[in-house]
């Protein structure tokens, strides 16, 4: 339940590799490898706002998002298209991009498409989200740019130094802000009223009802948290990837992988998965290819699907009829 | 959970309608008529206009293959675009560099992909349906990866040229409108060979199992079999289209076999009509022969194809085909369409 225990486990194999990588006398290849894990925790942490998204919306109302790389794209898109438009400063253009993007994908999307479409069945609903990521990644082409534009970061962007690694500000806002995210997170949804409310609607729509639960509005509720998730991403990682409309093709592939590796069930799951694809991605880009640092996640998600298919937080399904 | 899919699958079942032979013939006729009118039809359409119809049909059998895989086995897959780069790209390799015969290399393409298939669909079916989908997602991502980079092999970004075209007893097939009949011969035969094994013992234990998975189950169908096979024919169906595709173009590179196309090719599955035998001809028409002719739309056509799917799958989720038998029914004055409500 605490969301700082993986990060601790981390920190000791850290340790353990440190000491190794000491005892060869390397500093440089110590500090490049610190330089690494960070910057893979956080792109992990980024995975994993994503994959919790991903994971409620999924327990709540069986939808399978294969536009979620699109809702990480999407809202820095839409902040820069308020700012471009209305002229406005960086804080209203903020405000107007986010609360279109939470009304239009986080209300709008549970309304007119999840509503309509559920009744067809899983499936059609599926196919509908990917055709609802083509509209997005075209509309942001066509509508905003096909270039990448820089995003305001809202931290400066220069390095620190720790043990001679240099480590950027802005990952380690990204570590901050998302864990404090996810952490208010849990506290929502174990300690509140509200959330344990959700929590059950997620775990057993038919007896979260008979207890009198307002089931449709917990769902409802689920994919605003995910919209809203998916904001704090996207602000997070626009200024280090830029706001580009293609962003979100690796972006939801890594959340979906994220999400299967830690459990396709289970919120603290989407979280473990998406810091270990996070660290393996860096790693991966700094020591095996950068030209194939994308196949290494991907091998992972086979390997996991082989050997552990019910992730590895998850619990076994054994609901078959 | 799986009730309301296999309601939509029932509705979106022509043959379940009490004609069910005759309508099967009924398709068979139109695939005859349709193949007749596509071999003379290019006269006056211009060399691209033939190379727009060839293209339709190569992209046609795609979408067949995967409408095996999705309307009548109910599985996703995200992988039926680099499948068929995996038979573009093995064409053009044994043809160009070997000199084999394009015939052999069309057998191969099939062969390969029916094998890779079966691999990646064996653990991941294992699991659940929905895991096929992630499966396929993460190699689609991986095959580009290995065209795009493998430029010793796949001459990665700059892709492979100058693939010949195939002859046929003697005759060269070089020109647009000879190897649009070829096209068209070739597609007819695969079509029916569908046609034929949907309508074979086989083929009724695969809509048994699309419409009530565990009452197939509990008849002693070997449900994890039947669907397996179904990804892997519907995969060796891309296979061949990319085989197709090679001498078509003369050209390949990566881009046409991405994971965007893969989705484009599911949405015209559905576009079509998930689980009828011509819904793919129609899909392939929406999604590769409109926007040809409509140049002026530009990537906004993809934006307007991708909505018409979205408020399909909200209306109608039987796709085009079953708006044309709603309307057939509503003309004849028969008011009962889907069959059962």
């Amino acid at each position: 339940m605490d969301p700082g225990a993986p990060l601790a486990c981390g920190r000791d194999d850290t340790s353990r590799l440190n000491a190794t990588l000491n005892e060869a006398s390397e500093n440089t290849a110590m500090a490049e490898f610190i330089a690494y894990l960070i910057a893979g925790v956080a792109t992990g942490a980024i995975y994993a706002l994503a994959a919790i998204g991903f994971t409620l919306v999924w327990q709540t109302s069986q939808t399978i998002n294969f536009a979620q790389g699109e809702f990480v794209m999407l809202p820095a898109v839409l902040v820069l298209l308020a700012i471009k438009l209305f002229g406005a400063p960086i804080w209203l253009g903020a405000l107007i991009g986010i609360a279109t993007f939470i009304l239009i994908f986080g209300v709008g999307f549970k309304i007119a498409v999840v509503d309509p479409m559920i009744r067809h069945g899983v499936l059609p609903l599926a196919i509908a989200t990917m055709a609802l990521s083509i509209i997005m990644k075209e509309g942001a082409k066509d509508g905003f740019s096909a270039e990448a534009q820089n995003f305001p970061s809202f931290v400066p962007t220069d390095t620190l130094s720790v043990f001679g690694a240099a480590i950027s500000l802005q990952h380690l806002a990204i570590i901050a802000v998302a864990f404090a995210v996810i952490g208010a997170l849990q506290w929502f949804v174990g300690g509140t009223r509200l959330g344990r409310q959700m929590q059950a609607t997620a775990q057993n729509p038919t007896v979260a009802r008979i207890l009198g639960i307002p089931v449709e509005r917990m769902v409802l509720l689920t994919f605003v948290i995910n919209a809203a998730l998916a904001v704090v991403a996207s602000v997070l990682i626009s200024p280090i990837y830029l706001a580009k409309f293609s962003n979100g093709e690796v972006i939801g592939l890594f959340a979906f992988i994220a999400a299967i590796v830690g459990g396709f069930n289970q919120v603290r799951g989407a979280l473990v998965g998406g810091l270990i694809v996070g660290i393996v991605d860096s790693l991966a880009a700094g020591y095996f290819s950068s030209q194939y640092k994308l196949a290494v996640p991907l091998v992972l998600l086979i390997i996991i699907i082989l050997l552990k298919p019910e992730g590895l937080m998850g619990r076994r399904e054994e609901r078959r009829v | 959970m799986t009730a309301p899919a296999s309601r939509a699958a029932v509705q979106a079942a022509p043959a379940r309608s009490p004609a069910l032979g005759g309508f099967a013939d009924g398709t068979l006729i139109a695939l005859a008529i349709g193949a007749v009118i596509l071999w003379f039809a290019p006269s006056g359409m211009g060399r691209y206009g033939t190379y727009v119809l060839s293209l339709w049909l190569v992209m046609a059998i795609a979408v067949m293959g995967l409408n095996l895989t999705l309307g009548y086995a109910g599985l996703k897959s995200l992988a039926q675009a680099a499948f068929m780069g995996i038979g573009a790209y093995i064409t053009a390799l044994l043809t160009t560099k070997t000199g084999i015969s394009w015939y052999a290399a069309f057998a191969i393409s099939g062969i390969v992909t029916f094998a890779v298939g079966l691999l990646l669909g064996f653990p991941a079916l294992r699991v659940k349906a929905h895991y096929l989908a992630f499966v396929t997602l993460a190699f689609s991502t991986l095959v580009w990866l290995v065209m795009r980079n493998e430029q010793w092999l796949t001459g990665g970004v700059f892709g492979l040229s100058n693939i010949p075209r195939p002859s046929l007893f003697g005759f060269k097939l070089d020109g647009a409108l000879a190897f649009h009949r070829f096209v068209v011969v070739v597609t007819f035969l695969l079509a029916v060979l569908l046609w034929w094994m949907i309508r074979s013992p086989w083929g009724r234990a695969f809509t048994a199992l699309r419409e009530n998975p565990i009452r197939a189950a509990s008849l002693g169908i070997d449900t994890r079999t039947y669907t397996l096979l179904a990804f892997a024919i519907g995969s060796a169906y891309a296979g061949f289209a990319g085989a197709l595709y090679a001498p078509l173009v003369e050209f390949i590179d990566p881009s046409p076999f991405s994971l965007s196309q893969s989705f484009f090719l599911l949405l015209m599955v559905v576009a079509g009509g998930a689980g009828y035998l011509l819904g793919p001809f129609i899909g392939a028409l929406l999604g590769v022969v409109l926007p040809e002719w409509l140049r002026f739309a530009g990537s906004l056509y993809l934006i307007i194809f991708a909505a018409i799917v979205m408020l399909l799958l909200i209306a109608c989720p039987q796709g085009m085909s079953g708006l044309i038998e709603r309307g057939w029914a509503w003309i004849t004055g028969r008011n009962k369409a889907g069959g059962s409500r």
